[in-house]
């Protein structure tokens, strides 16, 4: 395998363990809360996250680096950024329902709630500030929406097991799904270095 | 008398975002720059007040545009008005204190999605005048800094031994790591959370169980109830976000007119 080959492998796998999105970083913690008490929907929400992501991110990045930097625009990011979004988000929902009604029909009700999920708007933020090149920014869009996939899978798991459960008054309802999402990420700081010490990066 | 009544009545919208509706342990709102952003208190206070100034500064401009956005294309507005104030926010940080812009990173940028601005922009900046609803911003915003204080101060002393960079424990104490990672985080989250609940309960209130469409602006947008929560209304109008009560119950159209949902309506 070629080094960039590596390079991407190492990026997609740290996006999905070491930097997890919602374990490691805290971005779109409102769905991992609020949408992962089924696996359905869990995995729904992820789906839709993961699509929205990769789009985004391939939209969004040639927008920065051909028209707002050569142009010395680079502060209307946010304002650009966040409009692109939900304009795509819009686009993408009325594509679905017009031409793919089943999968409208598992996707479409996670969609609008995509377009203020920190996750998206932070993906794209995130590989122009690193300054990662076109393959690169869309390999990560593709991991970190893998690795939203996974936390949430993984959370609502853990959470049908503490539905069931007997515990203290006192942490009734959300307080035990943070303290159960706080063992979760404890047991993601296990995968610090993995990477790194796979791959050489 | 009139004036009285008014003045308490902005006294009330300025109070109540401190601890009755505080915005973080009550409504749930901005959960993401809370859990990433207290690992300090100097980070914390940082975050707050760039976040307290969107919001005042939001609610001031969609509180007075109120009656020329159309309903149809009103989330797409307020977005455009909070996008452009935190690029202001931005901007000052980034002229003023460079170090505090490292620290906030990559959270600042994404206050444009903190839930708690559209969440106050559409429950109630967009039904109220201008001045009540920069109080509400203010009160808002002032609790939300008040609980990532909180949260920033418990994870600095207990992970780090030190309060705003000071050293506040004795020196043989090494740090508990793990309350400045992200587990931590979570789990202090977490017993915030118990607390204030158990001080509701207390106050004949009833606590937050869980996160749902109640807790979230855009699903007065989405237009639709499901997605993890069977009775939002009750939990909406406990958490005082009417707005969201009102249209889950139907008496306030969603933006989609060809999805009309019902009460309880499950898709």
């Amino acid at each position: 395998m070629s080094a960039y080959a590596i390079q991407l492998l190492s990026i997609f796998l740290s996006a999905i363990l070491t930097e997890n999105y919602i374990l490691n970083q805290f971005l779109g913690i409102c769905p991992f809360l609020g949408v992962s008490k089924k696996l359905k929907t869990a995995v729904g929400m992820s789906l839709a996250v993961i699509v929205v992501m990769f789009i985004s991110t391939a939209v969004t990045y040639p927008i920065y680096s051909k028209i707002l930097q050569p142009h010395d625009m680079d502060y209307l990011q946010v304002v650009v950024f966040i409009l692109v979004i939900a304009a795509l988000v819009q686009l993408i929902e009325t594509i679905l329902k017009k031409y793919i009604p089943s999968l409208y029909k598992a996707l479409g009700i996670y969609l609008p709630l995509i377009t203020t999920n920190c996750a998206v708007l932070g993906i794209t933020q995130l590989v122009i500030s690193k300054g990662e090149d076109y393959t690169q920014a869309l390999v990560n869009a593709i991991g970190s929406g893998v690795g939203f996939l996974v936390a949430m899978v993984i959370f609502s798991g853990v959470r049908e097991r503490i539905e069931n459960n007997d515990y203290p008054k006192f942490l009734k309802g959300l307080p035990s799904t943070l303290i159960a999402a706080s063992l979760v990420a404890a047991s993601f700081l296990g995968f610090a270095g993995v990477v790194k010490g796979m791959l050489g990066y | 008398m009139a004036e009285g009544k008014e003045k308490t009545s902005l006294w009330h919208e300025f109070t109540k975002g401190l601890i009755k509706e505080n915005p973080v342990l009550r409504l749930v709102l901005g959960c993401c720059s809370t859990l990433a952003l207290s690992t300090a208190a100097s980070n914390s206070i940082g975050m707050g007040i760039a976040t307290t100034f969107v919001l005042v500064c939001s609610n001031a401009v969609i509180s007075a545009l109120r009656h020329v956005i159309p309903d149809k294309v009103r989330i797409p507005c307020y977005i455009v008005v909070i996008a452009g104030f935190v690029s202001v926010v931005q901007m000052l940080i980034e002229a003023f204190s460079p170090a505090l812009k490292d620290a906030l990173g990559i959270y600042l940028p994404l206050i444009v999605v903190n839930c708690i601005i559209l969440g106050r922009a559409e429950g109630f900046a967009n039904k109220h005048k201008v001045l009540p609803s920069i109080m509400d911003g203010l009160g808002m915003g002032l609790g939300f800094t008040f609980t990532l204080l909180v949260m920033g101060t418990i994870r600095e002393i207990i992970g780090s031994g030190t309060f705003f960079g000071m050293q506040v424990t004795p020196s043989m104490y090494p740090g508990i790591i793990i309350f400045l990672l992200p587990p931590g985080g979570f789990f202090v989250f977490g017993m915030l959370m118990a607390v204030a609940n158990r001080i509701t309960e207390h106050h004949g209130g009833k606590p937050v169980e869980d996160i749902n469409c109640a807790c979230c602006p855009m699903a007065v947008a989405c237009g639709h109830v499901e997605v993890g929560s069977k009775q939002p209304s009750e939990k909406c109008e406990r958490n005082g976000s009417s707005a969201q009560n009102k249209f889950l119950r139907g008496s306030v159209p969603p933006l989609q007119d060809d999805t009309q949902p019902k009460d309880g309506d499950t898709k």
